[in-house]
């Protein structure tokens, strides 16, 4: 079978996904007008903020032929035929429209010079207009034009938005709702005009139909879509009275060999525009095709966002006999519950600020309350809701409890990842994670959290018990709250938090067994048992002074030299009882420890900076070694990388980083949860536009929330992506935990009490006494230490590998 | 120090390493004796290893810089290259039975660490 989709939306995408996930054979042609592969147009305005076109767009899936920038002109019916613009001629057996629909731009005069926020292309002529202009206009207060305003924000406008209805996001929630929305959006900057239509456009000016003049230089339309139905009404398709191609409940058109999903489809004479129906509609397509009988049977409109920061989210129906609502206006939260005259069917409800209920009671929407209206417009507090087996969890992919339940009972999944992995659960919007995991937690499985057989508990857990209850040495831990004697595991563990609490010297007394080897002699390991020197180089800014004395140590010890990712020297080959003469030579001119062997901070990158470079727009440099001075010696769950790059040209690599920085116009924007390595990980954008001490203070408690919650050697990346950014958020932008005061101390107290270890150890001949290659032999160094010469320099000969 | 020196058949040699107190608990040192090298290790309970300081996994001369801990009950050390861990009475690897480490005999004497390498 031969099917043609044309459209490359990510209705599109989830349609060909399905087909290919479910073993079709057939060929499969996708065609699309722009000029790239299906995108995430629900995460679109995260392009603005720099995230590239390539990790929004969707993969394309194997055995699937596409044919991007070109756009179906006709369809023959009879022929069985589509034609594109460039004349190419597709064949097909079975046809699906998937064509989306087209932002409405009122027939105002001047719309001709606005914009419309749809695609990449759309965002990039918006942010080159943005350019030149102070203020925009958002015509829309929905949720896509609200989403709008916050790009436009985003790029340094003052921003207005226009809504002709009464209130804000008029179809998701009610006047109480929207006065609410509105405080918070206000509260941001933007300028909101409500109830109020347009007028028309004229050069750098928007009128108001009141009469009310707006200077702006760029006007963004987001005023609603429509269908984009003109092919099917070309070939003669039936279609709605007021747009959309009708179909069936098997999404089939008026004629049977041509489907309609998506936003272009008038399914059950409705429109439908979030991702959640569109997939459902995608997915009963593809069903159909393999010859099933799945039906779309319309989909609840329900939504949960965050928009401009704010939680908005409603769900089932937004009227009803009776209503409870819960309003705080202080904080900004407003609660609806709609439920049935005997108060006892839940009916539908809105949540502005605070969507946690939205989660427990969307499932619940037609069914009998497990509460009273009040106690749950209050829920994760003390009202536990136990869903029904059909209660549907994850509305994106259409995924019910019941099936959640079979995939840890039938399929033995123990983890939300092979949850999702089994039902597409959480794959979409992510918002019901939570729930996958309460739902194995209901199933009795028992996420094992040990550290190793000597500890029960992981490692966050181990962090607050010896911050809790001040245990300070590894035998007190291990006796109170472990058995045995440790391991290479645990060991290490212990010796981190312990040094993140204390910062006390890591080969103080008891704690020096608990190192590894790196650790324990102040240097890192090699194949051949010798150890590598890195002294700091903050920010890789160096004087020919110092640069010549690595070069005289290198030189006078035979040591291999090169230069690290880290902008710093590595000096290789030194035998244990070199290191503290090597030491002492660094010491001695200015060098300290560059923390290379530990879980720790390692470098902050930089590139050259405002100071030299004629792109620069802040100095990196500057801004680096102030960040690695402030961070050296910070022990944590694993290393810690950062970079400062002084544009957005990027030339430091920020983005690849634990932490980055990267120089706007006005300030610094923070990105976190950067890696490269096995796992490469562009880093998430955490605040835009900070100040030095608004930098310094996120980084702060970022890295203090990091070291006190991650798990054991769980860099960043992995524990922002386990925590989720909009969380991080919360709690270290927001204070959402109330811990920011104790961070910032935390904080303080490990700048306050920072020390060079290399120097705190020349200068204590107990600890000088372990750098000895045997114990009863002092001056003898290691006869198994062996270099060749390569290139100039030493590099060890190979070590005879056999086990006795 | 002098050294308790075999006199007769079946009498060892031992060779004095260190006083026992330089031995950090649950940290191993090295010592040459008679060429080889010999890692030893003073436990949590005070009890003393030795064991061959070439880790088979890797070829280098590094045990003696290993984590020391118990698995289970048995006293272990782990490889500081890739980890692997090996029982400080039996010289035996846990996680590769196939492959083990020499062990020697041990003792104090006024003190003194000394090993045996016969």
């Amino acid at each position: 079978m031969n099917v043609v989709v044309v459209g490359y939306g990510p209705t599109a995408h989830r349609l060909v996904e399905t087909l290919a996930a479910k073993g079709f054979t057939g060929s499969i042609t996708v065609i699309g007008e722009e000029p790239r592969p299906a995108y995430d147009r629900v995460a679109l305005t995260s392009y603005l903020s720099g995230t590239g076109a390539e990790a929004l767009t969707y993969p394309v899936p194997g055995g699937i032929a596409t044919r991007l920038a070109d756009r179906v002109t006709a369809v023959d019916r009879e022929g069985r035929t589509v034609t594109t613009r460039s004349g190419h001629v597709q064949p097909y057996d079975v046809l699906v429209l998937a064509t989306g629909s087209a932002p409405f731009v009122p027939p105002v005069p001047g719309a001709e010079g606005a914009f419309v926020y749809r695609t990449i292309e759309d965002l990039d002529a918006i942010r080159d207009a943005s350019r030149e202009a102070e203020a925009g206009v958002v015509v829309g207060g929905g949720l896509l034009g609200l989403e709008a305003a916050d790009a436009l924000r985003g790029l340094g406008l003052a921003t207005h938005v226009v809504e002709m209805a009464g209130r804000l996001m008029p179809r998701q929630v009610d006047e109480g709702g929207g006065a609410v929305l509105r405080k918070h959006v206000e509260g941001l900057g933007i300028t909101v005009h409500t109830g109020v239509g347009l007028d028309r456009l004229e050069d750098g000016r928007v009128l108001l139909a009141d009469g009310t003049a707006i200077e702006a230089g760029v006007v963004v339309f987001s005023a609603g879509v429509r269908p984009r139905d003109e092919l099917a009404r070309q070939a003669g398709l039936e279609v709605g009275a007021r747009g959309g191609v009708a179909v069936d409940e098997g999404m089939r058109t008026s004629d049977p060999s041509i489907y309609a999903v998506g936003e272009c489809a008038l399914a059950g004479g409705v429109v439908y525009g979030l991702v959640a129906p569109c997939n459902a509609m995608a997915e009963v397509a593809a069903d159909r095709i393999l010859g099933g009988r799945a039906v779309f049977a319309g989909a609840d409109q329900s939504a949960k966002l965050k928009l401009l920061g704010v939680d908005v989210a409603s769900f089932g129906e937004l009227s009803g006999a009776l209503d409870v609502t819960y309003m705080d206006p202080v904080s900004g939260v407003y609660k609806k519950l709609f439920v049935s005259d005997d108060a006892r069917t839940l009916l539908g409800g809105i949540c502005v600020g605070d969507a946690t209920p939205y989660a427990t009671l969307r499932p619940l929407v037609g069914r009998e309350l497990p509460a009273a209206p009040g106690d749950l417009l209050f829920a994760g507090t003390s009202v536990t809701v136990e869903l029904p087996d059909d209660a549907p969890v994850c509305t994106c992919n259409n995924v019910t409890r019941g099936q959640v339940r079979a995939a840890v009972a039938e399929h033995g999944c123990t983890d939300v990842a092979a949850v999702k992995k089994c039902t597409r659960a959480g794959t979409t919007c992510g918002s019901c994670v939570p729930a996958l995991a309460s739902i194995l937690a209901s199933e009795g499985v028992v996420q094992s959290k040990a550290l190793c057989e000597h500890f029960d508990h992981s490692r966050p857990e181990l962090f607050d018990i010896a911050r809790v209850r001040g245990i300070s040495t590894f035998s007190r831990l291990i006796a109170e709250h472990g058995r045995g004697r440790g391991c290479d595991i645990c060991k290490p563990v212990v010796a981190s938090i312990l040094a993140s609490l204390n910062n006390g010297h890591v080969l103080e007394g008891e704690r020096a067994a608990l190192q590894d080897t790196n650790d324990h002699f102040l240097a890192n390991i090699q194949k051949n048992g010798t150890y590598s020197v890195v002294p700091r180089i903050p920010g890789g800014e160096i004087t020919p002074e110092k640069l010549i004395v690595i070069g005289e140590v290198a030189r006078d010890f035979g040591l291999y030299t090169k230069i690290t990712g880290g902008q710093r020297i590595d000096l290789f080959g030194a035998r244990v009882e070199q290191l503290p003469d090597i030491w002492k030579r660094l010491v001695e001119a200015g060098f300290e420890s560059g923390h290379a062997y530990g879980k720790a901070l390692r470098t902050v990158k930089s590139c050259v900076g405002s100071a030299w470079c004629r792109y620069g727009v802040q100095d990196s440099v500057g801004m680096a070694i102030a960040l690695e001075m402030r961070y050296r010696g910070l022990r944590s769950p694993h290393k810690l990388k950062s970079a400062v790059s002084g544009c957005a040209r990027e030339c430091a690599e920020a983005r690849s980083k634990d932490f980055g920085i990267i120089a706007t116009e006005t300030g610094w924007n923070l990105y976190v949860g950067g890696n490269g390595g096995f796992t490469p990980r562009h880093a998430d954008l955490l605040a835009n536009d900070l100040s030095d001490e608004e930098l310094v203070r996120a980084i702060d408690r970022f890295l203090m929330f990091y070291i006190r919650t991650a798990d054991r050697l769980q860099r960043t990346s992995a524990w922002v992506e386990s925590i989720g950014l909009d969380y991080l958020r919360e709690v270290i932008l927001r204070d959402s935990l109330g811990i920011c005061a104790d961070l910032d101390a935390a904080m303080a107290r490990h700048v306050a009490t920072y020390f060079d270890e290399w120097r705190a150890t020349l200068d204590d001949p107990e600890k000088l006494r372990r750098f000895v290659s045997f114990v009863n032999a002092p001056g003898i160094p290691d006869p198994s230490i062996v270099f060749e010469t390569e290139r100039g320099q030493i590099k060890p000969v190979l070590v005879e590998v056999g086990r006795s | 120090m002098t050294a308790v020196q075999g006199i007769a058949a079946g009498t060892r040699t031992w060779i004095p390493i260190c006083p026992y107190t330089d031995l950090i608990p649950e940290r191993g040192a090295a010592a040459l004796v008679r060429g080889r090298q010999v890692a030893v290790f003073r436990t949590h309970d005070d009890r003393l290893f030795a064991v061959g300081n070439r880790d088979p996994f890797s070829g280098a001369h590094v045990m003696s810089r290993g984590i020391a801990g118990t698995r289970g009950e048995e006293p272990v050390v782990a490889a500081p290259m890739h980890k692997q861990t090996f029982s400080l009475i039996t010289g035996v690897c846990l996680d590769d039975p196939t492959t083990a480490l020499p062990t020697y005999p041990t003792r104090v004497t006024n003190g003194t660490v000394e090993v045996s390498v016969e």
